[in-house]
């Protein structure tokens, strides 16, 4: 999969959708798809819980991950999270 | 430790990286509500990639209870901020309590929120610690078989030490 957004275009190894959910649901179930992926594959993870903004940003952080790009589009946000080699 | 031995530990100890972080949580209250901070903060740390351990001492040990886990209740007494605002002379009255519990079982169930025993497995399969506090455990009759599966009985003394070497340390 090939997904284009303003960083130009994306790999996207997996997609997951936590529409709806609440913290730490979007978290939770990010992290074990982000477990089950290569290092430097690109997970594509769409939330609505607001808190997600600065949640999925910690939740890289501290898996050691890589945020590539954030697209925040009035209570959609999509995140494209790179999963680094640490955890 | 001869002097080789040590260097090797050194060597392995550079090849882990960075130390994984590490959460205690002490969950000291047995309501509904209180049951879920610990739970939330548990999965989210071990989401996050953190070796976490919950102390459950005291009420926070019907968490843990086989047969009382599931059946968690919300108080209506004495809670101001409960799902229904009851002064406490009504919230005293039989059946209030149960109607709070279901009003937050009907909440959490509407906002797709995973319920307690949900949490518990959630937290299971990340590797949470469970520790069982062992004097709540002689103190209130609870034997090692009242307990879901899994769980650490332990000393104040053994939390401690585990919670000495955490970076973030709670009690709810």
């Amino acid at each position: 999969m090939t997904q284009t957004n303003e960083i130009g275009d994306i790999q996207v190894a997996e997609v997951l959708d936590t529409s709806g959910l609440l913290c730490p649901l979007p978290v939770y179930k990010a992290a074990l798809v982000l477990k089950k992926l290569e290092p430097g594959d690109v997970l594509e993870l769409t939330c609505t819980d607001p808190g997600s903004l600065e949640d999925i940003p910690a939740l890289a952080r501290q898996r050691r991950d890589v945020l590539l790009a954030v697209d925040d589009r009035g209570g959609v946000q999509k995140f494209w999270i790179e999963k680094g080699e640490g955890v | 430790m001869t002097d080789l031995a040590r260097s090797l530990a050194n060597i392995s100890q550079a090849e882990a990286g960075p130390k994984r972080k590490r959460l205690a949580l002490v969950a000291s209250k047995g309501t509904l509500d209180a049951a879920y901070p610990p739970l939330i903060l548990a999965t989210t740390a071990a989401s996050l990639g953190w070796e976490v351990g919950i102390y459950f001492t005291f009420y926070g040990l019907d968490i843990l209870h086989k047969d009382r886990y599931q059946k968690l209740k919300m108080a209506s007494l004495a809670n101001p901020a409960g799902p229904i605002r009851l002064p406490n002379l009504i919230g005293a009255i039989p059946g209030a309590t149960a109607a709070a519990t279901k009003v937050m079982k009907r909440w959490m169930k509407r906002s797709r929120m995973p319920d307690v025993t949900e949490f518990i497995e959630m937290a299971q399969g990340l590797d949470v610690t469970f520790f069982a506090c062992a004097t709540t455990m002689g103190v209130m009759g609870v034997e090692e078989g009242d307990l879901i599966a899994g769980c650490d009985i332990a000393g104040a003394a053994r939390f401690l030490d585990y919670a000495a070497d955490a970076d973030v340390q709670l009690f709810v």
